[in-house]
């Protein structure tokens, strides 16, 4: 059954959500910590599962994929709802420090890349 | 009556609006992406893009801060586009995931995360000092809203910043991510992301949810699962330390 899949991913999310809530509670910052995080790896656990009585049928994969492929359009709807002017109109000391933030993040990621042991260039 | 009608009945149904019009935006995009760009460009990368637009045009009309979506009739986009829904499709697309990818990169992605805080952090500080602030609680926030605009807040409140100093912050936060946003499929190929790898060290440095998820979308869908990964824990992390270490290190380094 369809529900079965968008239920599983229900489930995850919110497990995820509440102990990343905790996490956050718990090291003292106004903040979820990886919630999201937690659920995706919860959802990954799960759909691995090697278990005989458990096993994903194409229908609640439908369920989940449904969503997955939702995921641009959710997306699209997001960035129509950002604060852009303010963003434009707050003047250089915001707009500055945005634009170094992200510059240095996109330079450091193949300096990043390099040091690390998972890198592969056999694409 | 014809008019009435119609406006009363998009105007209760605003989420399924929000659909249409998302659906009407994103084949646009693809028909712009073949026409114009011969597919060079990616169909979602403009569709996002066009979305910013809208949301300019929203906030240019309503004054408000949530873009197309303080216009009654688009309210819709508000909830589509809500951190609910948002969340929600992000962990749908990690079913794709190979965990054996997920554990590879685990370590590095970590540490890119703390990096990423910490480089965000000090640019965002170093910004703010060459803009003539001496105070180490106003150089923190705006160094914090730097990370992200949840950072900066968050930061601002427990160092007990002025509204003002707060308010600079989130557009710090504001302008990186919406710049993650449009930049990121831009410069994927030269800063060479195109696999899950150098995927979560990406959503480890930038940290923005909505910029990487958007960035990573507009770049390659299937990256998408893995820079999530990481950069949900980055606003965490940020509220972890700018408020306390990364405050202390500006304390001593300003002297006051």
């Amino acid at each position: 059954m369809v529900i079965y899949g968008v239920a599983m991913l229900a489930l995850c999310m919110l497990t995820g959500i509440f102990f990343g809530d905790l996490l956050g509670q718990l090291i003292g910052v106004q903040a979820n910590v990886g919630g999201v995080g937690l659920s995706m790896l919860l959802l990954i656990v799960l759909v691995n599962q090697k278990h005989p009585r458990f096993n994903i049928s194409v229908p609640t994969e439908t369920g989940i994929n449904f969503w997955n492929a939702m995921y641009v359009p959710i997306v699209v709807a997001m960035a129509a709802k950002q604060n852009v002017v303010e963003a434009l109109s707050s003047g250089w000391l915001a707009i500055t420090a945005g634009i170094a933030a992200v510059a240095a993040g996109f330079l450091l990621i193949p300096v990043i890349a390099r040091i690390s042991p998972g890198q592969h260039h056999d694409r | 009556m014809i008019g009435e009608t119609l406006v009363r009945v998009l105007e209760s149904n605003t989420l399924i609006v929000a659909f249409a019009v998302v659906g009407a935006l994103v084949w646009f995009s693809y028909f712009l992406s073949a026409k114009l760009t011969r597919g060079k460009l990616h169909g979602s990368a403009i569709a996002i893009v066009g979305g910013l637009l809208l949301a300019y045009y929203g906030g240019i009309r309503t004054d408000g801060a949530m873009g197309l979506a303080d216009i009654p009739l688009f309210a819709g986009l508000g909830i589509m586009g809500g951190a609910m829904f948002r969340d929600f499709a992000i962990i749908a697309t990690a079913y794709g995931v190979r965990f054996e990818e997920l554990k590879k990169a685990g370590l590095i992605g970590a540490i890119s995360v703390i990096i990423g805080v910490v480089v965000s952090f000090s640019v965002g500080a170093i910004v703010a000092f060459s803009f003539g602030y001496r105070d180490a609680v106003a150089i923190s926030t705006i160094g914090a809203g730097a990370a992200t605009y949840i950072v900066g807040p968050v930061t601002g409140t427990a160092l007990g910043a002025d509204s003002s100093v707060i308010a600079l912050s989130v557009a710090a936060g504001l302008v990186k991510s919406v710049l993650v946003m449009v930049a990121t499929p831009l410069v994927a190929g030269r800063v060479g992301l195109d696999n899950p790898n150098s995927a979560m060290i990406y959503g480890g440095l930038m940290g923005t949810t909505s910029g990487v998820a958007a960035g990573l979308a507009a770049t390659d869908p299937k990256l998408v699962p893995y820079g999530a990964m990481t950069a949900t824990f980055y606003t965490g992390v940020g509220c972890l330390l700018a408020p306390s270490l990364l405050f202390l290190i500006v304390r001593v380094v300003i002297g006051n």
